[in-house]
């Protein structure tokens, strides 16, 4: 976009690609913003709206993926249009998920909250969705602002994410062991984790897909990434410990 | 005082003066002509002496009429500099984040103060992308569609600092078709207002469990114990460890909510560590020698500056040495240290401790408010489970970041890493 095309009508169009991602962007924010405050304020209210939301998010993908196909129809773009309009059709994939992730954390909260839950039980998610929420708002800025500088900072939050919801993890587990009536709660709240753990990852595709389209070349791959919780295991109470 | 009565005559000489170089080419042009009329016509030049005499008091003191004219003259002058005085100079000198924007929404310019607030605000970047939430989105969409404005939004970004907003746009009416876009913070009001619901809550929650016991020891005492000198003391012991934890615990609280009620803006102030540094292990050297623990610091020479409020950078480093003494005290040492600054890079200052280490599951969550790394049974927590969250708080505000590492029976580090220092 740095640059003037002959015909204007082409960088209108791009625009209108780019603004719309900023607008699902936003949209997508909010929507796990809420799901969350509903979550640990129990407000079912607020998480019955953040569902009918999601629609709105399905419906931009397609208008984004329409749009795209039409623009690479028409104008036939090369070099960093067609990254341009690429980036805008996967970041758009990745909202529309991190809104679907949204809308599955909101439809638990009425099965978490039928139990008043312990605040501590919470804060923990709360605290993972402030990183995770801190990683999308940076690659959107990113994408605003068409810099890669941050970029690689944003993945090492990533990894934080991970540990994160590892410690979290094994946190539910040990309530769950305490007291069976927690289990239900808890396994609802562990779904809930890993789905805000899924939205950093989300946030990092984005990363990754606007460095292409900043640079034109793909990210360093060196990307240790996983979460832990795959290993964890339940530690068994034996007469020892009592 | 005595300024009040030499005014008078200190004004009409500054008038004389000012009109003596005003006029006085016209003086001197005159005068050369009388001296050149009295030779002319045979005179010694004492005629003209006495001519220029005469018409220059007169011209420095007599007319009434130029003075009525100039103050008029000033204010015109004045109004020139008005209509050619430039938007970016005005845009500067406005405290509170002012945007340019035209009728496609894209930035034209943006003042210092949006870029601090918002990051880099490049012109021809569209407004909707950097301002994503929906209600803001639909706000640049109706200035976008035209309308004169003024239009009126509030506007809340809730990380990594909670801030809000009142933005209003006007269009400009000099048929540009630019509008301005102007932030005014609210955050303060809202920050108090949450500040008072999170401290009660939080408060009621954890000041329950230390009043519950001491209330359980109470009962004991009066009843079953009423007659045992030994338990009796220990009792006492006990409820006094929970009280000044209560004490602590509420003076964490209070420092915590002052730190979030505290307006937020980037630190432009830049501070020596060093001193900073010493100041704290100096502040804490009882605790140390209570907790048999010597503290090392290993500095540079040089000045260690970063961009800080030297209040809260004190808070962080204590807070630090503080957990270094009472969890690392059987490691007998803890050791500040920080690398050579080097140009254009992060400063980074460690805090080690040769203690028991903390478990790898724990060190994602420990600077969670009330996240208390679970002690074995029979010994009373030692701290209120907010030290690590004030210090991650200060250092959010700071654009800074805490990297900790940790090894079980080895120790832990906990290490800070300050952005480079070159944008004062």
């Amino acid at each position: 976009m740095q640059s003037q095309h002959t015909i204007r009508n082409f960088d209108e169009e791009l625009r209108f690609l780019a603004n719309q991602i900023g607008g699902m962007g936003g949209y997508a924010e909010r929507m796990v913003d809420e799901a969350v405050s509903a979550l640990v304020s129990g407000d079912t209210a607020l998480a019955r709206k953040v569902v009918l939301d999601d629609a709105f998010l399905d419906e931009k993908e397609r208008e984004i993926g329409e749009k795209a196909v039409i623009i690479i129809a028409k104008r036939q773009p090369m070099a960093a249009d067609l990254r341009e309009i690429l980036g805008a059709i996967r970041i758009s994939g990745d909202l529309e998920r991190i809104g679907d992730l949204g809308k599955n954390i909101a439809k638990r909260v009425v099965a978490i909250t039928e139990a008043r839950q312990p605040v501590r039980l919470l804060r923990g998610v709360s605290s993972l969705t402030e990183l995770a929420l801190t990683q999308l708002k940076e690659v959107l800025d990113a994408y605003a602002s068409r810099s890669a500088e941050k970029l690689g900072l944003v993945r090492d939050r990533d990894e934080e994410i991970d540990a994160m919801y590892t410690s979290l993890f094994r946190e539910l587990l040990t309530y769950m062991m305490e007291d069976p009536r927690n289990i239900s709660a808890c396994t609802h709240l562990i779904f809930c984790a890993k789905n805000i753990e899924r939205i950093g990852d989300h946030a990092t595709n984005i990363a990754e897909t606007v460095y292409h389209i900043v640079t034109g070349a793909s990210m360093p791959p060196e990307r240790p990434k996983e979460d832990q919780s795959h290993k964890v295991v339940a530690p068994v109470p034996t007469e020892l410990s009592r | 005082m005595t300024d009040t009565k030499t005014r008078p005559l200190r004004n009409l000489l500054l008038a004389a003066r000012e009109r003596l170089a005003r006029h006085g080419t016209v003086l001197a042009v005159s005068a050369a002509a009388c001296l050149v009329l009295d030779l002319s016509l045979g005179g010694s030049g004492l005629g003209a002496a006495i001519a220029i005499a005469i018409i220059v008091p007169i011209a420095l003191f007599l007319p009434q009429k130029t003075q009525g004219i100039q103050p008029e003259e000033r204010r015109e002058g004045g109004g020139r500099r008005m209509e050619t005085l430039l938007a970016l100079d005005l845009a500067a000198a406005v405290h509170d984040p002012l945007i340019f924007c035209d009728a496609n929404g894209d930035v034209v310019h943006a003042n210092e103060a949006a870029s601090l607030a918002f990051g880099s605000l490049a012109p021809g970047m569209p407004l909707q992308l950097k301002f994503r939430a929906p209600e803001m989105q639909n706000f640049i969409l109706r200035i976008m569609e035209g309308g004169a404005g003024p239009f009126g939004i509030d506007y809340i970004e809730r990380v990594p600092v909670e801030r809000a907003y009142r933005v209003s746009a006007t269009r400009i009416s000099d048929g540009s078709g630019l509008f301005v876009l102007l932030f005014k913070d609210q955050s303060e009001a809202r920050r108090i207002d949450r500040m008072r619901a999170d401290f009660i809550a939080n408060a009621s929650h954890e000041l329950r469990t230390p009043l519950a016991s001491i209330a359980g020891f109470i009962e004991t005492l009066r009843g079953p114990a009423r007659d045992d000198a030994k338990a009796r003391d220990s009792f006492l012991q006990i409820m006094q460890d929970q009280t000044s934890r209560m004490a602590r615990l509420i003076d964490d609280l209070l420092s915590l909510s002052r730190l979030e009620v505290k307006p937020y803006g980037k630190p432009t102030e830049k501070i020596d560590l060093r001193p900073v540094i010493g100041g704290v292990r100096d502040a804490l050297a009882t605790l140390a020698k209570d907790s048999g623990v010597t503290i090392e610091l290993d500095m540079p020479d040089e000045p260690l500056e970063v961009l800080g409020h030297q209040d809260e950078l004190v808070q962080v480093f204590e807070n630090l040495l503080e957990n270094a003494c009472k969890y690392g005290s059987p490691g007998g040492r803890v050791i500040v240290s920080a690398g050579k600054p080097v140009e254009g890079l992060e400063r980074t200052v460690t805090v080690t401790d040769f203690g028991p280490g903390i478990p790898e599951e724990h060190i994602p969550r420990i600077t969670e408010r009330f996240y208390r790394v679970t002690v074995e049974k029979g010994r009373a927590p030692k701290g209120t489970g907010l030290g690590l969250a004030i210090v991650k708080h200060i250092l959010t505000r700071h654009d800074a970041r805490l990297s900790i590492r940790s090894k079980i029976g080895e120790g832990s580090s906990f290490t800070i890493h300050f952005p480079a220092p070159n944008h004062a």
